[in-house]
């Protein structure tokens, strides 16, 4: 079994370094993140008071904070991948690290000294009206904050698709969309080669809209005689939002497909299924974000009819191609479990049966008795939970060559502390959505604080678990940094 | 609904998470992967063609009925005018009759909220957005008489969580309070 990067590829020492710190700022956040979450939900379930203000403030904090680093997570998974089949040009992680931090530093300002809690969604018009909750500049510091770490992650999916565009003559060959056209003598690019090509475009695209709508609410918040169309806004946030967050995990399932097929000695090729499929999702990540604006009826219907139909299509590919691909890979291979592959399997468990709830969700009728309850965050929490962030935590192992995590008894009793206490955890969100908890209420009512209760109790483990993940990564990470 | 839907999520997560469980205890039996690939191409087809049967019938049937026909409707015989403030809920009645439709138009005065109606017993009946310069109609018809509340389901701001509203159905035999 190798588990050595293919090809005899050893990323050079700047991207090591950068990705180490990618890292390292991902993993200490995502703890930070972890805890903010925890403070949230004990505050709901009535064991801790904390003001509204401060409660909204840390939400807002929350939201942002793991989006940023799920994004930043899993373009380092991406980038350290695709590394191998094209030339990148570090400075521009480098450029992205530093706008990053700037980002967060406007942010923290804007939330922790200028009272800012207009929540990571910046809906139009709450930045600019406040209730006098906060002033004008808090949100202005906010919203530049967030537009910067956005260029950053622009510029990181340009390189990339700058990248693929040298190395392969095009996006589209990228995507092979020649082989799967059957064009004469075209070969299928790998798979990582594909989803980078996927998760650029998808990313790019959000960030050009999310960039698009944080100007103008920035021109609002300076001018305010500048006003925007209110559904207009929604759309373009939504649009940002949900497509941001959709591309993370397909960056994140680069790792799996790299480091899954080591374990079993079992190549991860792509099929024609798995070219059409990436295909489908690349355009229709990209339309289904009206299944956000269900509930506004001024909406044209087709839009939110064809919203919900392509977000049940959309489930297809990850159903069907990559889900069942994961298991014909690992079912009667042999495979010798450790932290990593188990990892790497729970990943794609989670972002199978995350997919379950929101495309539920995805049905109008549905959408109105659950919309904006907590049954929302139960299933972007549990793809996010038991998806993307196991995919990190095992590429964090991998690549700090970390032979401690094979097969030992505290990482698996840590393995399962994390995918049971983490399922336990989606799922209250999931049945406090089902008893119409609303979302992003700062006070429960007294018959739902036992559902929060049970949610803290639970959240505890994850952040153990998480501890230990990321605890291991900063332990040894030099170990990367040194060797490759 | 509810209820439903929590079923239907358990029994999908569930059989998806039994598959997991059954693959990695197999895991450790060594097959030729030839063999387990055809196996897996075969699933994969009855799994694609199960879904695309299953989610046309689902999508068949829940777009029949969809909560968007107020709109072009005639008027029901109940209107409430419902605007969204920061935060309160300003209505024009407080009072509406039990078994007659009763259409909400709704819309905010400053940030977006969302016009929630809950039961007695916390159950989330619809909903819909209360946005500025847009009025959006709900239809509802209320099954049993008793005190409602409309509760903020939009993130608007510090007092989110207290903008609540009671709202009162009421017999049809007292059809002059309700007017």
């Amino acid at each position: 079994m190798n588990l050595d990067n293919a090809n005899g590829f050893a990323p050079d020492a700047a991207t090591r370094r950068l990705i180490t710190a990618n890292l390292m700022v991902t993993g200490v956040t995502l703890l930070l993140m972890i805890v903010a979450g925890l403070v949230m939900r004990v505050t709901q379930g009535g064991w801790l008071s904390l003001s509204a203000d401060r409660f909204y403030e840390l939400m807002t904090i929350h939201g942002v904070g793991m989006v940023g680093i799920s994004v930043l997570g899993g373009l380092s998974v991406m980038w350290y991948f695709v590394g191998q089949y094209v030339q990148l040009k570090p400075v521009v992680l480098a450029i992205n690290l530093s706008l990053f931090l700037v980002g967060v530093v406007m942010m923290l300002a804007a939330i922790f000294i200028g009272k800012f809690a207009g929540a990571w969604t910046f809906l139009y018009p709450l930045p600019a009206t406040s209730g006098g909750a906060w002033d004008t500049m808090a949100a202005f510091w906010f919203l530049l904050g967030l537009l910067l770490v956005g260029v950053g992650f622009l510029l990181v999916s340009l390189e990339i698709g700058r990248a693929l565009v040298a190395g392969y003559g095009g996006l589209m060959n990228a995507l092979g969309w020649p082989y799967l056209f059957g064009v004469k003598g075209a070969k299928a690019p790998p798979p990582t080669v594909v989803a980078s090509a996927m998760s650029i475009i998808s990313t790019a695209l959000a960030l050009v809209g999310g960039a698009t709508i944080l100007v103008l609410s920035l021109i609002n918040l300076l001018q305010p005689a500048f006003t925007l169309d209110p559904l207009l806004a929604k759309s373009i946030i939504y649009f940002f939002g949900h497509t941001i967050i959709n591309a993370t995990i397909y960056m994140g399932v680069i790792a799996v497909y790299e480091l899954l097929p080591r374990y079993t000695g079992r190549p991860w090729k792509a099929s024609k299924p798995f070219l059409a499929a990436w295909m489908g999702s690349t355009i229709m990540v990209l339309v289904i974000f009206p299944h956000h604006l269900m509930m506004d009826f001024a909406m044209p219907k087709w839009t939110v009819i064809f919203a919900q139909v392509l977000s049940y299509t959309n489930s297809f590919p990850v159903l069907v191609v990559t889900g069942l691909g994961a298991l014909a890979i690992v079912h009667r291979s042999g495979i010798r479990w450790d932290l990593v592959n188990s990892l790497l399997f729970l990943s794609m468990f989670g972002w199978m049966a995350g997919v379950v709830p929101a495309v539920i969700d995805a049905t109008i009728v549905v959408n109105s008795v659950m919309h904006n309850t907590l049954w929302v965050p139960g299933h972007f929490h549990f793809y996010l939970l038991l998806g993307l962030f196991p995919m990190i935590f095992a590429f964090m192992l991998h690549i700090t060559r970390d032979r401690a995590v094979e097969a030992g008894a505290p990482g698996r009793l840590v393995f399962w502390v994390y995918a049971l206490a983490g399922l336990g955890f989606v799922f209250m969100f999931l049945y406090s959505g089902v008893h119409s908890v609303p979302r992003r209420w700062a006070e429960h009512l007294p018959e739902w604080q036992a559902y929060a209760r049970v949610a803290s109790v639970l959240i505890v483990g994850v952040l153990l678990a998480t501890c230990y993940f990321v605890g291991r990564f900063l332990v040894r990470f030099s170990r990367f940094l040194t060797h490759g | 609904m509810q209820q439903t839907v929590w079923l239907l999520t358990v029994v999908i997560v569930g059989a998806i998470a039994l598959v997991f469980v059954y693959v990695a205890a197999q895991s450790g039996h060594k097959a030729e992967y030839a063999g387990v690939q055809a196996r897996a191409y075969w699933y994969r087809s009855w799994l694609f063609w199960g879904l695309i049967v299953f989610g046309a019938v689902i999508a068949a049937v829940t777009l029949r009925e969809l909560p968007y026909t107020a709109a072009k409707a005639a008027p029901a015989a109940q209107i409430v005018n419902a605007k969204g403030f920061q935060w309160y809920w300003e209505l024009d009645k407080d009072t509406v009759t039990v078994g007659e439709p009763v259409e909400f138009r709704v819309t905010s005065g400053d940030v977006n909220h969302g016009f929630g109606i809950y039961d007695a017993d916390t159950r989330l009946l619809a909903q819909v957005q209360a946005m500025p310069g847009y009025e959006n109609r709900l239809r509802h018809t209320f099954e049993k008489p008793g005190t409602y509340r409309i509760m903020c389901l939009e993130y608007c701001g510090l007092a989110h969580h207290g903008m609540l509203f009671d709202l009162q159905v009421i017999a049809p035999g007292n059809h002059e309070v309700a007017s």
